[in-house]
């Protein structure tokens, strides 16, 4: 951060402790100060710098990819980091490699699957990374419907092996990262087969390539699928596809923590709960909403910076004209208006602020539900397993629409220069958008969230209130919801009592619910109602999620929270998260009956004196998220706000400007300019 | 499309003549001949392939966007040779006729001014007609490139803003190429307000010269496309000074390059300004950077249509009405409309395509998987795209009559309809703008993760759409030049004024108010006139909502900036509602071809009950439906689908786009997408090799490390 700070005087308006909103943010004092000294380390290290990400091609691109993470590697071991430390380096080194995948998806899948025998003998081959994996599941013909996929594994008792086997084109894996060129071994999904018997979808742990030469084993057909959205972005990945021919691997490959194959190929299920399993998934879905935090938080900061920055109208008494061109003013002396004090753009950013604090403190419950979640999977209690699996599904749905979609709104915001590379956004979009598709399609996932809010309510014994628990407690106030309720908003004011908000949503959820739990009554078949419904479901399916993320918000405040002026600013962003929900689904609120227009329109009118409330404190309320400006890697939201002169140093980096005439001049202009041929036939 | 056609099924389900289709979806018959023609020449010729695009570095990709823009140009001139139209007819008529074959396809506006030039000069019929043609391969060559601003903005602000003695010296140049140029207004710190540019340009009576700066770092030009590395000239905007008086913002012709050598002019700074989004897109375009450092220019560059400086450095505005210039805004943003409506089908034919041949779950009882286009949650998503496609083409076309309509009205010093055309095409501008581009990301993710690979064609085509949301203004800019239009009309309905055109339900106001919508069953939502009533009321009391809102702030500026957000909504209620009330009065024509119009039917009440379903708290909010009603227009568009759902296929075959036009695997006309998604893949550079380039120096270190090994 070289001289002087543009956004001086912005910081200077904060109405509250920024030291201690981030460790708000970061979760606790320690992981503040360990993100904090990770994230310089990397920022500090050239080898990491990553601007020039967006003009390398897909070769350097990758290769410059397995440079870092090869970097990355030694640096971690060298400085003896902790693994908690190494992920943190992973995460800020921020560059989608093997690495990822490898640690993420994996390291968890044996852990998760694999016998203790499993474990001790393949974990310490990938910690010390003398293997890389993969996770290979999705097909290219077979995605959300994972009990559709073709690969088979079929047992061979006279070798005591399976054979791991694609028999047509669409049964390819497709889409696992770190398949395309660098994976020695894969976890692999495909139907067990026994005695010409199908025991389902199983994994297998398969080695992909040879450990001397990395060529791929015989029977393996193993390659890279091509170009992804954006430049830089998942490019700098080797999403792969592989197709086995008749692969032999032991029997112990199998994954047989919840069942197994025996030596004469009888398929027998292990005394572990097959539901520890789904463990997995929640975990991995809940730090899919920690990072739809992380990524609407980048978008929101560097939108924030720069609408503090950017200026527009404002400078001059000009008129604009019906036609709405404006009469020519001589230029007042008069600076223009900073783009951040326009109600249009506050209407649009100050709710994915606020939208990026709410995600962060549900991501943070999710972590605390799925601790939880373990300790009773383990002591043999599922009971709360439908209703954590549906809760983590809508809030991965939620929080990825919300964020991929704010993200782009975040970059329209930023105008023009938005759409800049150096701006950083078009990546963190690309990068972030397939969030909405993997580990489960958004909608997919809702539709299962209404599933289970369907059973919830069949459940109900009508007539009387009906204790349920966590975060479908509310349901059991049905009556109360469907008969008593009517909200008492009456002033601008009413609609700043956190019950009064939650009662709104509540009211709205179960009215959403019980009207489609109505309708499918009207079909015999209740799949058919169900599959003809399924718009009306996922909206009521949102509306349940929506009222989750609202209420554990408004949980967090109840919290103690510490700094001068912290909890404040939380509050504000809570409503200001409620009210802008109610304004965008007011069609919801009305035609339940949750409110009535005046009441809507009321919020709005609170809306709108958040935002002024808002307002001083926003920059401040970006800088809280602590991010490096190596993180951000966004010349618009750079910290020092110094933005004119950086756009205009990284300009001069292009390729094109390498020579002042371009390459292909002399034969494609030149020609053109001279054409004394045809001009003389014009 | 060599062998089998997997949609052959899907196409065999159409109840209605898709080649009519075809001719309703372009314009005419003669318009649908034309197109295709030039489409399956653009297809089938190498140079021209564009499949590789997202894979070349940022100078293998600009230089290929040179080739195809030189071979585009040989090509135009050669079928012009090749002379394969007949002539005789009087040019007057063909003029006539031939603004009535441009309806409609986005680039072909912009060379209408060119054919008109060459008609004029040349009265040779076979120049106009493949001038048509032209346009066509430029528009099929699909590729953002110089020639894009060359012929869409350099030249005809030329035509609307340079006297005829410039134009007559100007305008040859420009047509044959032999100078390229670009339009220089948005500069580093100054975007949508134009009155806030700061380079000048100071007349120097003693030399009879312009002297342009740029004064400072943010005056510089920045995102002209084609000036980085391709144009020789520019219409560059500056503050006018003489005199030490600034005269506000005017146009120059400057000169960039020189004509020998190519290399910048003394005084002037001129490059690239990087990477934009996505890989290929608009990267394949030099947009640029332009800093002026004491560069003279004559006198006589200044375009001086509307206003002179003379040879005493008087300012002086000229006899010709300010008013004409606003023309060229209307002309721009209806090209803009026409585009997004273009845009839109590309996507929504991939989409729909795609969602014919991927099935998933359903399997359950050992059938086949379920095709995702039969699922109620697709459908909801895709079809109203769909409609909306069609939607658009329609208000487009309507756009384009009315540029006409006011260009005449202009020319007879009639402004009256100006205020009223003008807030029109910037609603609409912003509406449809802002529509495609959220909706090819919609269609992006309704392909699942294959929509996601940059050979499914959706990355790239949200990445040229999107900035049509910010340039030529932003849409938010925009919906509140619309709602300042709206609230002075609101204001002057007491006085009795009647509003005009698309304003003029405001004059019913009274009954507007007061009116209840009279649904009692789903088939009710079937009648255009009900469906009307309800987006009057709604877009009227929005409108008159805000208006008494304003009247509470005794500053009335202040008022409208705190309530800016509410009126940004009104304006869209108004516009929404021209749209649907454009797409009404299409079906009340004769469309022959059997069925047809029935579908056109069915995806007007999609597109209008869908709207209500999205903007429900608007409507109930307003009371202009009530909740029941809202309920029974939801119900019906569930019934709506069903009946599209047959046609889906057939409806996106009447875009009749190429597979080389598309540019999508996942949208290929024969739907045979596996295979080919296969095929692609290899194409990938990485895997040119078995072993991955870095794998000796980053991987096998790794793989073989014994030593930290021991240290873990």
């Amino acid at each position: 951060m070289d001289g002087s700070d543009h956004l001086v005087h912005e910081r200077s308006k904060a109405q509250f402790d920024v030291e201690k909103m981030k460790i708000v943010w970061a979760g606790s004092h320690y992981a503040f100060q360990v993100s904090n000294r990770i994230a310089r380390l990397v920022a500090g290290d050239p080898a990491f710098r990553k601007e020039n990400r967006a003009v390398l091609s897909r070769k350097d691109l990758f290769k410059n990819t397995l440079r870092k993470a090869a970097h990355a590697w030694k640096r971690i071991t060298e400085l003896g980091l902790s693994e908690e430390e190494a992920s943190w380096l992973r995460f800020y080194v921020d560059e989608l490699s093997y690495a990822y995948v490898h640690w993420g998806m994996f390291v968890p899948a044996i852990k998760g699957s694999g016998t203790e025998e499993q474990q001790n003998k393949w974990l310490p081959l990938a910690t010390n990374m003398q293997i890389i994996g993969t996770y290979a599941q999705t097909e290219l013909g077979h995605g959300s419907n994972v009990r559709g996929l073709e690969t088979t594994a079929n047992f061979d008792p006279k070798t005591d092996e399976f054979i791991i086997h694609s028999p047509t084109l669409t049964s390819s894996k497709w889409w696992p990262g770190g398949l395309g060129k660098i994976a020695t071994h894969a976890v692999v999904y495909a139907r067990l087969i026994t005695d010409g018997q199908d025991h389902g979808v199983h994994g297998f742990i398969v080695q992909l390539r040879s450990l001397d030469d990395h060529l791929p084993l015989p029977g393996i057909t193993v390659g890279d699928i091509g170009m992804k959205f954006g430049s830089g972005a998942f490019n700098s990945m080797d999403n792969g596809f592989v197709r086995f021919d008749h692969v032999h691997i032991p029997r112990s490959q199998m994954l047989m923590r919840v069942s197994q194959v025996t030596r004469e190929g009888k398929y027998v299920h292990s005394n572990v709960p097959r539901q520890l399993v789904y463990g997995a998934m929640v975990y991995v879905r809940q730090i899919i909403v920690v990072d739809a935090s992380i990524a609407l938080s980048r978008a929101v900061c560097i939108a924030a910076r720069y609408s503090a920055v950017r200026r527009q109208f404002g400078s001059q008494n000009h008129e604009i004209s019906a036609t709405g061109v404006e009469t020519h003013e001589i230029s007042g002396t008069g600076v223009e208006t900073q783009v951040i004090d326009y109600k249009t753009q506050q209407s649009r950013l100050f709710p994915l602020l606020a939208s990026a604090y709410a995600f962060r403190f549900i991501g943070e419950w999710l972590k605390w539900l799925y601790t939880d979640l373990t300790q009773k999977l383990e002591a043999n209690d599922f009971s709360t397993l439908p209703e954590a699996h549906a809760c983590t599904a809508g809030l991965k749905s939620l929080t990825t629409s919300a964020a991929a979609d704010g993200i782009e709104e975040c970059r329209k915001l930023c105008g023009g220069h938005g759409y800049l590379s150096s701006s950083g956004l078009p990546e963190l979009y690309a990068v972030f958008a397939p969030a909405c598709t993997y580990e489960g399609d958004n909608i997919v996932l809702l539709l299962q969230v209404a599933r289970f809010l369907m059973k919830t309510i069949s459940k109900l014994p009508s007539g009387r209130n009906y204790k349920l628990s966590g975060t479908t407690a509310y349901m059991g106030h049905m009556e109360h919801y469907l008969i008593k309720y009517s909200c008492n908003v009456q002033k601008a004011e009413d609609w700043l009592k956190p019950n009064t908000i939650l009662e709104a949503f509540e009211a709205r959820a179960i009215r959403m619910c019980f009207s489609c739990a109505q309708n499918l009554t009207k079909f015999a078949d209740q799949s058919e109602g169900f599959s003809e419904l399924s718009t009306d479901l996922v909206e009521a399916a949102i509306g349940h999620c929506q009222l989750i993320v609202v209420s554990k918000f408004i949980e967090k405040l109840q919290q103690n929270i510490e700094g001068n002026g912290v909890k404040q600013q939380l509050e504000t962003l809570c409503y200001i998260y409620a009210l802008h929900l109610i304004h965008k689904n007011s069609g919801d609120f009305l035609s339940t009956g949750s409110l009535n227009p005046k009441q809507a329109s009321l919020a709005n009118d609170q809306l709108r004196s958040l935002y002024a409330k808002v307002r001083p404190n926003v920059i401040a309320l970006v800088d809280a998220f602590n991010y490096s400006d190596h993180f951000l890697g966004s010349v618009l939201g750079c910290y020092d706000g110094n933005v004119y002169p950086k756009l205009y140093e990284e300009a001069c980096k292009d390729p094109l400007n390498d020579s002042v005439v371009a390459d292909g001049y002399s034969e494609y202009i030149q020609p053109l300019l001279n054409q004394q041929l045809l001009n003389a036939r014009l | 499309m060599e062998g089998v056609d997997h949609l052959a099924h899907e196409r065999s389900k159409a109840q209605f003549d898709v080649d009519q289709m075809k001719v309703v979806w372009v314009g005419s018959r003669h318009a649908l001949q034309v197109s295709d023609r030039i489409a399956r020449l653009v297809a089938s010729d190498p140079v021209l392939r564009k499949d590789n695009r997202t894979m070349m570095t940022r100078k293998e990709l600009f230089k290929n966007t040179l080739r195809k823009a030189a071979h585009g140009w040989k090509r135009i001139n050669e079928l012009r040779l090749s002379g394969v139209s007949p002539s005789g007819r009087s040019c007057f008529v063909d003029l006539l006729l031939f603004s009535l074959l441009l309806l409609s396809l986005l680039l072909l506006f912009l060379y209408f001014s060119i054919s008109f030039f060459i008609c004029f000069n040349n009265a040779n019929y076979a120049t106009i007609v493949t001038e048509e043609e032209a346009s066509w391969f430029r528009h099929y060559v699909d590729q953002p490139a110089y020639t894009d601003l060359h012929w869409g903005m350099f030249v005809p602000f030329i035509k609307g803003s340079g006297t005829e003695e410039q134009q007559k010296k100007w305008l040859p140049l420009a047509y044959k190429l032999q100078i390229i140029g670009c339009y220089a207004q948005t500069e580093l710190g100054h975007g949508s307000n134009v009155q806030g540019l700061e380079t000048t340009a100071t007349f120097d009576p003693k030399t009879d010269e312009f002297v342009l700066n740029s004064p400072t770092l943010t005056s510089s030009k920045w995102w002209p496309g084609g000036l980085g590395k391709a144009a020789t000239h520019a219409v560059a905007f500056a503050r006018l000074i003489t005199d030490g008086k600034d005269h506000g913002v005017n146009g120059f012709i400057v000169q960039l390059r020189s004509l020998d050598d190519h290399l910048p002019l003394p005084g002037i700074t001129v490059g690239d300004i990087g990477m934009k989004f996505g890989n290929g897109a608009y990267n394949s375009m030099d947009n640029g950077v332009l800093r002026f450092d004491n560069v003279r220019i004559p006198r006589d560059q200044m375009l001086m249509r509307v206003a002179q400086v003379t040879r005493e450095g008087k300012y002086v505005q000229s006899n010709v009405p300010r008013q004409l210039l606003y023309g060229t805004m209307v002309f721009v943003r209806q090209t803009i409309v026409a585009d997004a409506s273009t845009a839109l089908s590309r996507a929504v034919c991939i989409a729909t395509r795609y969602s014919a041949v991927r099935r998933q779950f359903g399997s359950e009882n050992g059938g086949v998987e379920t095709q995702v286009i039969d699922y109620k949650t697709q459908q909801s998503r895709l079809f109203p795209l769909l409609a909306s496609a069609y939607a658009f083409r329609f208000v487009g076309e309507w756009l384009k009559w009315l540029y006409t309509d006011v260009t005449q009205k202009l020319q007879a010093n009639d402004f009256s309809t100006l205020p009223e055309v003008h807030a029109c095409t910037a609603g609409l501008k912003s509406l449809t703008t802002s529509a495609t581009a959220d909706a090819i990301e919609e269609c992006r993710k309704l392909c699942g993760g294959h929509g996601y690979l940059s050979n499914s064609g959706l990355p790239e085509l949200f990445a040229v759409y999107v900035p049509a949301c910010t340039y030529e203004g932003d849409n938010v800019v925009l919906l509140l030049q619309v709602a300042r239009f709206l609230m002075k009309t609101v204001s002057q309905l007491p006085s009795g004024k009647k509003p005009v055109g698309t304003t003029s339900y405001m004059g019913r106001a009274e009954h507007l108010i007061q009116c209840r919508c009279n649904v009692q069953k789903v088939e009710d939502w079937l009648k255009p006139s009900v469906i009307l009533e309800a987006f009057e009321a709604r877009a009227i009391r929005m409108s008159i909502a805000c208006a008494q809102d304003l009247s509470k702030f005794s500053n009335q500026e202040e008022g409208f900036a705190e309530l800016s957000s509410n009126l940004a909504e009104a304006a869209v209620a108004h516009c929404q509602l021209i749209v649907v009330s454009k797409f009404i009065e299409k079906l009340q024509q004769d469309i022959p071809g059997k069925g047809v119009k029935e579908q056109l039917q069915n995806l007007c009440n999609i597109y209008a009950l869908y709207i209500i379903h999205k903007n429900l708290g608007d409507f109930l909010s307003t009371g202009s439906i009530t909740a029941k009603q809202g309920s029974l227009a939801n119900d019906q568009l569930r019934s709506l689908y069903s009946k599209l759902r047959p046609n889906a296929i057939a409806l996106v075959d009447a875009f009749n786009y190429t597979d080389h036009y598309l540019g999508s695997v996942l949208g290929r006309y024969d739907g045979n997408v596996y295979p080919n998604l296969y095929a692609e893949a290899w194409k990938d550079p990485l895997n040119e090799s078995v072993v991955p380039d870095g794998y000796r120096e980053y991987i096998q270190p790794l793989l073989k490390n014994q030593l930290r090994n021991a240290r873990l």
